[in-house]
C-alpha cells in the first residue's frame, strides 16, 4: 500500500506492506536511523517521535496510521544547525551514556516540558515513565530535563519565577503526601 | 600555549555526545550493505528435548526466503562449537560441546534449532516460525543446587549430576576460626538470576569478501578482538582474514562480552547465500538468547568474637551456568567471586566451595560486577547479621574490622594483595555527608511512631582493572589482559589515538582525549579516539571488569612518553640546543632558562611529518605504539548508605535516599565518574528491589519481556548523593582505578541491608530478593504470627 507523510518537513511517499510499523518506515524506508528500537512491547520508549505534535512510540503504530501526518524525529529537532535546547541540556548534564535511549528520551522530554513548563523533579520522573534508560540511573536525565526546561523558559517567561513555581508545586506534593499518609 | 584548567580532573563534556543527541549514533542495526538479506533464528520453545527431526521445507517455501539451514549443515561446512574461553584450573571443569545451532538435543528454551535467511527481516521472522521440529520433550531442571542431586535430568553426558566444576578456595584455618568464635551466624543467600537488558538488542552483520577470502563482522560487542580470536577457532576463517567491528554499542553490562552463536551463524549464512547477512535480536529474543547474570545459591557462615571481630567466613555456593558454557562464565562465580570475599576487612580464614552446575536455562556470564556483587552481598549481609546478633551498630562492627589505611599493598586471606586503601577515610566521609547520627536518631523516633524506617550501610572493596596477564593465564582465562595504544600526530598537530579496548557508553572517547591533552598540551577537541575495529586498532582485550581506563591508560602513557622523548630530540635539533636542555610544558618544548618561544607540539608534529630536517638517527613521523601489562589488579573501595521506609500495611518500600562515597584513585573526569556511579547504583538497587528472572519448573522463562521483568524507571529511584576520596594506585602511571562496577557491587547489599534494618523491629531477618511488596508483606505477616 502507499503511505505518504511529512517527516522532518520533507514529504515522502512509499509503497509498504500494510503491516509496516511507523518505526520501520522511518528507519528502513526513509533511512532515518536515529529513532531506535529497544523492545517489542512498547515499554522502552527508544522509538519515541512526534506525530502531529504529540509524543508517539513509533513501534506502537502502523505507518498507515500516520498517513498524512507531520512527523518529527530526533534528526529533525535541531534547526538551522542549532541544537534544540533539550539536546544541548542532555550533553551539558551528562544525561546520556551509551546513547541508545537518548533520541526517545529527548523527544519525550521536549513535549513534557512544552506542556509543563515548570516541574519538580518528582514530576519529571513520572513524566518519563514511558522511557527506559539502563545506563544513567536517571538522575542526570532529570537534571537535563530541568536544564532544558529552563533554557526553553527563556523564550516564554512566567509571572512567577521558576523557583517560586517549584516551591508551590513541592508544597502541593508534600500536602498530597501527608494526606495519603493519613 | 597557556591552559587555564588542567584537562586531567576536569568535567569535560563528552565528545561522543554530538552524534547521539542528534540521532547519528552508529549502532549495528543502523548498518546496511548493498544486497543485504536478513537472518532470523528459529528457537526451541521447550527447555529440554531430544530433536527427532527438523523439517525446513515449509519455511523454505515462504515468501522471500533465500535459505534455511540447520546445525548439521553448519557443522558439515566446517563450523565448530562455540568455545568457552575460561577454564578454571584445579576445578575439574568439563566443557561440553556447544553447537551454535542445536543438532540432536536442545537444552534451554531459546536454544537455536535452525536459521532462516530472507529478503526482509519480517519475512525471515515469519519463515522461522514455519520451521517444524519434532521434539521428544525431557524433564528439565532450573535450580543450580537441585541440579546436582541424584535423579535430576542430565544436560550433558560428560557432566554427571550436572556438575561442571567444583572450585575450592581455602585461605587460612577456618575450622580453628569457628572453634574460637563466640558467635556464629549462618544464612542461605540467593543472588537471583538477572537479565542485563542493555537497551540496544544484540545485532550482527556479516559480509564475506570472496576475492580476499575474508569476512567482516559488524557486531554489538564489548571486545571485538576477542570475538575475532574466537571466530578463528569456530569458523573456517583464519584470524588475519577476519575483521570485527563493534561500532557504537548501546550498553553491554557484560552481556555483550560473550562470543555468541549468532556471530558464527551470520558468517555461515553469508557464505551460503552469497550476500551480506544481518541479524537483529528482538527484545523478547534477548531475554532468551543473551547471557543472563548472577543465579547463585550460597550457604554462608560467619564466625566472630563477642567484641565483633570477624574471625572466619565459610561458604558453599551453587552457581547456575545455564545450559552451555558462555565465554567467561566459569570465571565469574570463582575467581571474580571467591577471591574478594574478604572485602574491606581483615578476616583470618576464608573457605568457599563453589559448584558450577548446568541447568536448563539461558547461559550465564558476566553481568555488571560479575561475581563481586554476589560476594559483596554475601559478606555484607553476614556482617550485618553478626552485628544484629551482638546488638552492635552496623557501622561500629565494620569500623572494628576495616583494614587500616595502607599504601604499599595488603594481603588478605584469599591470597590477593590489595594495592592501596583508606577504608576508614571513605567511611568517615560517608557518615558525615549522610548525617548518620542524626539519621539514627530520626529513625528511633520514627520507630516509636510505628514507622518502619531503615538505614543500610556497606563498606566494600572490589577487584577490577583486569589485570596482570600472568594471573589471567594462571587462573585459566584463555587470553591476555594487557592493553595497547597508538598515538598518532598528524602534520597539523591533530591527534588520533587508537586503542584496543572497546568502550560502549563509558565515555573514554573523552577521558582518553583528556589524558592526551593533559600530557601533550593539545586541545581535547583535537584528539580523536578510535576503538572497536580490529581492522584499525591494535590488539586489546576489550571493555569489561572496570579495566578500560586503568589498563589502557597505562598503554596510552607509554606512547605519550615516547612522543615526548622524540619531540624533545626534534625540538633540540630545531632549537640548536642539547637534548638534555629541552624541557616540555603545556605543549611547548623550550630550552631551559631561555626566553625564546620554543617549539609547540604542533610545530614538532609538522617538522616530524615533513621530515625536512630531522636530527641524525631519528626517523620521520610522530607516532608511538605501546603496550601495558599491569603488575596487579586495582582495588576501588568505598562506603555506601541507603535509607528506606517500608509501608507496614502493604510491604511497599519507599526508596528515599542513597549516598555513595567511592574511591577510584585519581579522577580524570568527575562528571563521567559520577555518571558511572549513578548507573551502577540503579542496577544494583534493582537487584535488591525489583529485578529477577523467573522460570517455571519446565524451564519456561516467565519474565520474558519488559512487561514482566521490572527494569527500574525514573520514578523508582531517588536522586543520588555522591562523594569521593582519592587514593591513587601505584599499579598504573596515572594512579587510576576502575569505576564502572563499584555502584552495582555495593548497592545491592546496601539497599537490602536498609530494608532488613527497617523490618528489624518486627523480627524479620531474611527475605529473598527482589524485595517485592508481596514478599515483604508475607515476611512481616509470618514474623508477627511467629511472634504471637
Amino acid at each position: 500500500m502507499k503511505v505518504s507523510m511529512t517527516v522532518n518537513e520533507t514529504s515522502y511517499e512509499r509503497d509498504v506492506e500494510p503491516r509496516t510499523l511507523l518505526v520501520d518506515f522511518i528507519r528502513d524506508d526513509l533511512g532515518l536511523t536515529g529513532t531506535n528500537v529497544g523492545c517489542d512491547t512498547s515499554q522502552c520508549g527508544s522509538c519515541a517521535v512526534h506525530v502531529n505534535g504529540a509524543v508517539v512510540k513509533s513501534c506502537t503504530v502502523l505507518a498507515a496510521q500516520a498517513e498524512g501526518a507531520s512527523v518529527t524525529t530526533i534528526e529533525g529537532l535541531a534547526r538551522n544547525g542549532e541544537l534544540h535546547p533539550m539536546q544541548q541540556a542532555f550533553t551539558e548534564k551528562h544525561g546520556l551514556q551509551c546513547g541508545f535511549c537518548t533520541p526517545g528520551m529527548i523527544m519525550t522530554a521536549v513535549k513534557l516540558v512544552e506542556s509543563n513548563p515548570v516541574m519538580t523533579d518528582y514530576q519529571i520522573r513520572h513524566g518519563l515513565e514511558g522511557n527506559l534508560c539502563r545506563c544513567t540511573g536517571y538522575d542526570n536525565i532529570v537534571k537535563a530535563v530541568q536544564e532544558g526546561s529552563e533554557q526553553l523558559e527563556a523564550h516564554s517567561p512566567f509571572e512567577l519565577t521558576r523557583a517560586e513555581h517549584q516551591i508551590t508545586l513541592r508544597e502541593a506534593e508534600a500536602t498530597a503526601a501527608e494526606r495519603s499518609a493519613k | 600555549m597557556t591552559t587555564t584548567e588542567r584537562a586531567f580532573g576536569a568535567s569535560h563534556k563528552r565528545l561522543e555526545d554530538a552524534r547521539f543527541i542528534t540521532g547519528e549514533g552508529r549502532y549495528t542495526d543502523n548498518m546496511s550493505e548493498p544486497g543485504m538479506v536478513h537472518m532470523s533464528v528459529a528457537r526451541s520453545p521447550v527447555a529440554h528435548a531430544n530433536i527427532k527431526s527438523i523439517d525446513t521445507s515449509a519455511a523454505a517455501g515462504m515468501p522471500g526466503v533465500v535459505g534455511v539451514f540447520t546445525g548439521q549443515q553448519m557443522a558439515d561446512a566446517g563450523y565448530g562449537g562455540i568455545p568457552c574461553a575460561w577454564v578454571v584450573p584445579d576445578s575439574g571443569t568439563v566443557t561440553p560441546a556447544h553447537p551454535p545451532i542445536a543438532i540432536d538435543k536442545v537444552r534451554y528454551a531459546g536454544d537455536a534449532v535452525a536459521i532462516v535467511v530472507a529478503d526482509t527481516d519480517a519475512n525471515a521472522r515469519d519463515a522461522a516460525l514455519a520451521v517444524a521440529v519434532d521434539y521428544d520433550v525431557l524433564p528439565a531442571v532450573v535450580d543450580a543446587r537441585k541440579a546436582t542431586e541424584d535423579g535430576q535430568p542430565q544436560l550433558h553426558e560428560e557432566a554427571p549430576n550436572n556438575q561442571c566444576f567444583h572450585w575450592p578456595l581455602v585461605g587460612g584455618d577456618t575450622d580453628a576460626a569457628f572453634e574460637a568464635a563466640d558467635v556464629v551466624v549462618s544464612e542461605t543467600i540467593t543472588n537471583q538470576r538477572l537479565i542485563a537488558n542493555a537497551l540496544e538488542p544484540r545485532a550482527a552483520l556479516a559480509k564475506v569478501d570472496g576475492a580476499m577470502a575474508g569476512v567482516t563482522l559488524t557486531v554489538t560487542s564489548q571486545n571485538p578482538h576477542i570475538v575475532r580470536f574466537l571466530l578463528s577457532l569456530d569458523t573456517p576463517f583464519a584470524e588475519h582474514k577476519i575483521r570485527v567491528i563493534a561500532p557504537d554499542v548501546g550498553g553491554g553490562f557484560g552481556s555483550k562480552l560473550p562470543h555468541y552463536p549468532e556471530d558464527t551463524m551470520v558468517i555461515f549464512a553469508a557464505e551460503q547465500v552469497g550476500a551480506p547477512v544481518k541479524w537483529t535480536e528482538t527484545r523478547s529474543e534477548n531475554y532468551l538468547a543473551t547471557a543472563h547474570g548472577r543465579d547463585h545459591i550460597s550457604e554462608v557462615e560467619m564466625a566472630a568474637t563477642k567484641d565483633g571481630k570477624i574471625l572466619g567466613l565459610r561458604a558453599q555456593t551453587w552457581a547456575s551456568l545455564g545450559a552451555y558454557l558462555s565465554t567467561a562464565s566459569t570465571g565469574v562465580p570463582t575467581i571474580l567471586h571467591g577471591l574478594i570475599l574478604s572485602g574491606s576487612y581483615d578476616i583470618g580464614a576464608i573457605k568457599e566451595d563453589v559448584y558450577g552446575t548446568f541447568t536448563n536455562n539461558t547461559p550465564t556470564d558476566a553481568y555488571r560486577g560479575a561475581g563481586r556483587p554476589e560476594a559483596t552481598f554475601m559478606l555484607e549481609r553476614m556482617v550485618d547479621l553478626v552485628a544484629r546478633e551482638l546488638e552492635m551498630d552496623p557501622v561500629e562492627i565494620r569500623r572494628r574490622n576495616l583494614i587500616e589505611p595502607f599504601t604499599d599493598g595488603h594481603e588478605v586471606a584469599t591470597g590477593l594483595v590489595y594495592d592501596t586503601g583508606n577504608y576508614v577515610g571513605a567511611l568517615d566521609m560517608a557518615l558525615d555527608m549522610f548525617g548518620y547520627e542524626d539519621a539514627r536518631k530520626a529513625q528511633a523516633k520514627a520507630r516509636e511512631a510505628g514507622r518502619l524506617v531503615g538505614i543500610g550501610v556497606v563498606t566494600y572493596t572490589e577487584i577490577c582493572g583486569l589485570g596482570p596477564s600472568e594471573v589471567a593465564g594462571a587462573v585459566g582465562f584463555g587470553g591476555g589482559l594487557w592493553e595497547s595504544a597508538i598515538v598518532r600526530f598528524h602534520p597539523t598537530g591533530k591527534v588520533t589515538l587508537l586503542v584496543g579496548v572497546a568502550p560502549h557508553g563509558q565515555g573514554e572517547e573523552t577521558t582518553f582525549a583528556q589524558i592526551i591533552a593533559d600530557q601533550l598540551g593539545v586541545a581535547v577537541d583535537d584528539v580523536d579516539v578510535v576503538y572497536g575495529d580490529t581492522g584499525e586498532t591494535p590488539m586489546g582485550w576489550g571493555t569489561y571488569g572496570s579495566r578500560t581506563t586503568p589498563v589502557a591508560s597505562g598503554a596510552i602513557m607509554g606512547a605519550v612518553e615516547q612522543i615526548k622523548d622524540k619531540g624533545a630530540k626534534i625540538a633540540a635539533h630545531l632549537l640548536e640546543a642539547a637534548e638534555e636542555d629541552i624541557e616540555f610544558s603545556n605543549g611547548v618544548f623550550s630550552v631551559k632558562g631561555s626566553r625564546d618561544e620554543g617549539k609547540t607540539i604542533q610545530d614538532i608534529a609538522l617538522a616530524a611529518n615533513t621530515a625536512w630536517s630531522m636530527p641524525e638517527g631519528v626517523d620521520p613521523g610522530l607516532e608511538a605504539s605501546a603496550f601495558f601489562n599491569p603488575a596487579n589488579f586495582v582495588y576501588p573501595f568505598g562506603t555506601h548508605l541507603a535509607e528506606v521506609e517500608v509501608d507496614p500495611e502493604t510491604g511497599e518500600i519507599e526508596f528515599q535516599r542513597y549516598l555513595a562515597v567511592d574511591d577510584c584513585g585519581n579522577i580524570i573526569n568527575p562528571m563521567i565518574v559520577e555518571g558511572q556511579v549513578h548507573g551502577g547504583i540503579a542496577q544494583g538497587a534493582a537487584q535488591a528491589l525489583w529485578e529477577g528472572a523467573v522460570y517455571d519448573d519446565d524451564g519456561n522463562l516467565l519474565t520474558g519481556s519488559m512487561m514482566s521483568y521490572a527494569i527500574p524507571k525514573a520514578e523508582f529511584l531517588p536522586s543520588f548523593e555522591t562523594g569521593y576520596t582519592e587514593t591513587p594506585t601505584p599499579v598504573n602511571p596515572l594512579g587510576v582505578k576502575g569505576v564502572g562496577e563499584t555502584g552495582t557491587i555495593a548497592s545491592t547489599a546496601t539497599v537490602y541491608n536498609a530494608v532488613m534494618d527497617a523490618l528489624a523491629p518486627l523480627g524479620v531477618e531474611q527475605v529473598d530478593m527482589p524485595l517485592t511488596p508481596e514478599r515483604v508483606w508475607r515476611a512481616m505477616v509470618d514474623a508477627q504470627q511467629g511472634g504471637e
